[in-house]
């Protein structure tokens, strides 16, 4: 038993890597505008159907569609914040929960609908490749995926840290009437910071699709571990999403060995309570609530 | 409840003759539709105990639904226990779930998007334990014998359940109504408002909320079992999935949270419009949701107290002005 620890361990870490790159885009969009976004796993389903047929109809790889799924999901989370969360929602906290759960409910439902609940993945020569790490044979796709999003990450706090908009982005974060006084546009900034979240999640859903499946249900499964790992991580903290998402990929890895596949996911949901009911703060955030 | 203007007294009175003229029209079609309908509202007067009158919003009232179904049906496949007693312990089932849920996300003070996320997390742990587990049937669900008769609690005759289920939601209409004019209705709506201010004014709003959840859950508890007499299976999907969840919160919010009136009348206008739907659009399963959450996003932004909010509005009586919307 012992020696399946560490495969499990490792193979956990590759899984924790992608919730935390789709947690990285939630948490950035509940730290700026202090909403949860309930469609950011039904995003996630529609970038994976967008890489999807990229490559059943045209061919092109998972990785190389990056360059085209990347800016179009930052467009369409733009519009949707700019063109349909703001102005129905008036403001309201639980507004926004409602809005963006009608929103989930329409995209899953369309999904169903035009493209049926049948399982799809791609047909790709690497797919069946493996990487030997440590004594552990891991599928090559998760390790790209685990090295892509551990580079995501950096690259999101470089860009918040040193770029024009990242000041913006943080300035209406920290003090939204300051930065509306200083002449920053807020309703642009929420929006690009919704779409920069979008983005995560298009980007998650190219390095998911070579080692993974989509059905219009997909996105269920995992708004449930990214709402976990932004909670986890204290929301709002980038760092935090990051460790959070690791941590409870091997949680649900060691989960899964010891008390079989399907209960896997439950030690992340008893983990989302535990964390919820004792530090609702998280592991870096510092206010609760 | 008084009612406060000709709009309400005209939308509860259309409600109430489609319930009655649904006996003339004879057809199992229409009582099947509205019999679904009605055990939807009575998950939706749930939601609207805590949602509606106490501000806390679920988005995982199927854990109490499927609590409620779950604990009858075990109870009665795996232990023989006759039906009505497995009912009531479904209701307490519930009550118990309710309670527990509330207990533990109160104590630490949780609310606004945090409880949602938390009510949330409970139903989808309960989904995953139902669907893994011997005693629940696993993934095959659990089914009922079939065995018509007043001691089991199952009537094939659909005119008889209609009747049966259209008394136990005038029954739990009217609880709610006694909770809306007690003081324990005035404390939730205080807590709803201003929660800071209801406790130094030197209300237990930890109490208060939890004892809220217990009364939310028994009607939740009794949701679900009243399903599983009627359709005498239930798997996990059906009873915790999300489904439920989200049925449970849209039928108050469209119909007006915090009235008496709003879940049964939100639940029933919902319903019809999803069965105008199915007419136009024979074959699309799911098309209904997309037509909810049309609906839900129409209902947030135009109508912030609902259907009754807005019935409000028309045919005012003048004689009295406050804000008490029935």
């Amino acid at each position: 038993m012992s020696s399946l620890i560490l495969p499990a361990v490792l193979s956990g870490l590759m899984m924790g890597a992608v919730y935390a790159l789709i947690a990285l885009g939630l948490t950035l969009i509940y730290g700026v505008l202090h909403i949860i976004n309930f469609a950011h796993g039904s995003l996630l389903m529609l970038a994976l159907f967008a890489v999807y047929f990229l490559n059943f109809y045209l061919g092109i790889d998972p990785y190389l569609a990056i360059p085209i799924v990347l800016p179009v999901f930052f467009a369409l989370g733009y519009a949707l914040q700019r063109g349909l969360i703001s102005p129905m929602s008036s403001g309201s906290e639980q507004n926004v929960l409602l809005i963006t759960l009608a929103l989930s409910m329409i995209i899953d439902n369309l999904a169903l609908y035009f493209w049926t609940s049948n399982t799809r993945s791609v047909d790709i020569p690497y797919a069946y490749d493996t990487v030997e790490i440590l004594g552990a044979f891991l599928p090559l796709g998760r390790v790209i995926a685990f090295g892509a999003a551990l580079a995501a990450a950096p690259l999101l706090w470089l860009f918040m840290a040193h770029t024009r908009t990242g000041s913006a982005i943080r300035a209406v974060a920290i003090e939204k009437r300051g930065a509306e006084l200083v002449g920053i546009d807020v309703n642009h900034t929420y929006a690009v910071c919704f779409g920069i979240g979008t983005a995560c999640v298009a980007l998650a859903a190219c390095l998911l699709l070579p080692t993974f499946y989509v059905t219009p249900q997909v996105g269920y499964t995992f708004v449930l571990v990214a709402f976990t790992t932004v909670v986890l991580g204290g929301m709002g903290s980038l760092l935090g999403a990051l460790i959070a998402g690791l941590l409870l990929g091997v949680i649900e890895s060691l989960c899964g060995l010891f008390l079989g596949e399907s209960l896997g996911q439950i030690g992340i949901f008893v983990a989302f309570i535990l964390i919820l009911l004792f530090k609702p703060s998280g592991l870096l955030g510092k206010v609760g609530r | 409840m008084k009612l406060q203007s000709a709009g309400q007294i005209a939308l509860v009175v259309a409600a109430c003759a489609y319930l009655l003229s649904v006996y003339l029209m004879s057809s199992p079609v229409w009582i099947g539709f509205t019999i679904n309908a009605l055990i939807v509202a009575i998950i939706a007067l749930s939601w609207n105990i805590t949602g509606g009158f106490g501000g806390m919003s679920s988005f995982g009232h199927a854990a109490l639904y499927g609590t409620g179904a779950y604990a009858s049906a075990i109870l009665q496949v795996q232990f023989g226990v006759n039906a009505w007693i497995a009912f009531g312990f479904g209701i307490i089932a519930g009550a118990a779930m309710g309670g527990f849920i509330g207990a533990l996300a109160f104590r630490y003070g949780l609310k606004g998007s945090y409880f949602a996320l938390v009510t949330l997390a409970f139903a989808e742990v309960l989904r995953i334990c139902a669907s893994s587990f011997a005693i629940t049937g696993g993934g095959s669900g659990l089914q009922l014998r079939l065995d018509p008769g007043v001691g089991t609690l199952q009537f094939p005759d659909r005119t008889v359940f209609y009747t049966i289920l259209l008394v136990v939601v005038a029954l739990v209409m009217l609880l709610t109504l006694l909770i809306k004019k007690s003081r324990f209705g005035a404390y939730l709506v205080a807590i709803r408002e201003n929660e800071d201010a209801a406790r130094a004014l030197g209300i237990d709003t930890y109490k208060i909320k939890v004892q809220a959840m217990v009364i939310s859950g028994a009607f939740g508890g009794l949701a679900g079992a009243l399903y599983l007499q009627l359709f005498l299976f239930i798997d996990s999907t059906v009873v915790y999935g999300s489904a439920v969840s989200i049925e449970a919160l849209i039928g108050p919010i469209i119909g007006g949270a915090g009235t008496v009136w709003g879940p049964l009348i939100g639940t029933l206008g919902l319903h019809l419009l999803s069965e105008g739907a199915k007419h136009l659009l024979p074959n699309a399963p799911g098309l209904n949701f997309v037509l909810y959450a049309i609906v839900l996003i129409c209902a947030v932004r135009l109508l912030p107290r609902g259907l009754m909010g807005l019935a409000a509005l028309f045919g005012t009586f003048n004689s009295r002005k406050d804000d008490d919307h029935a």
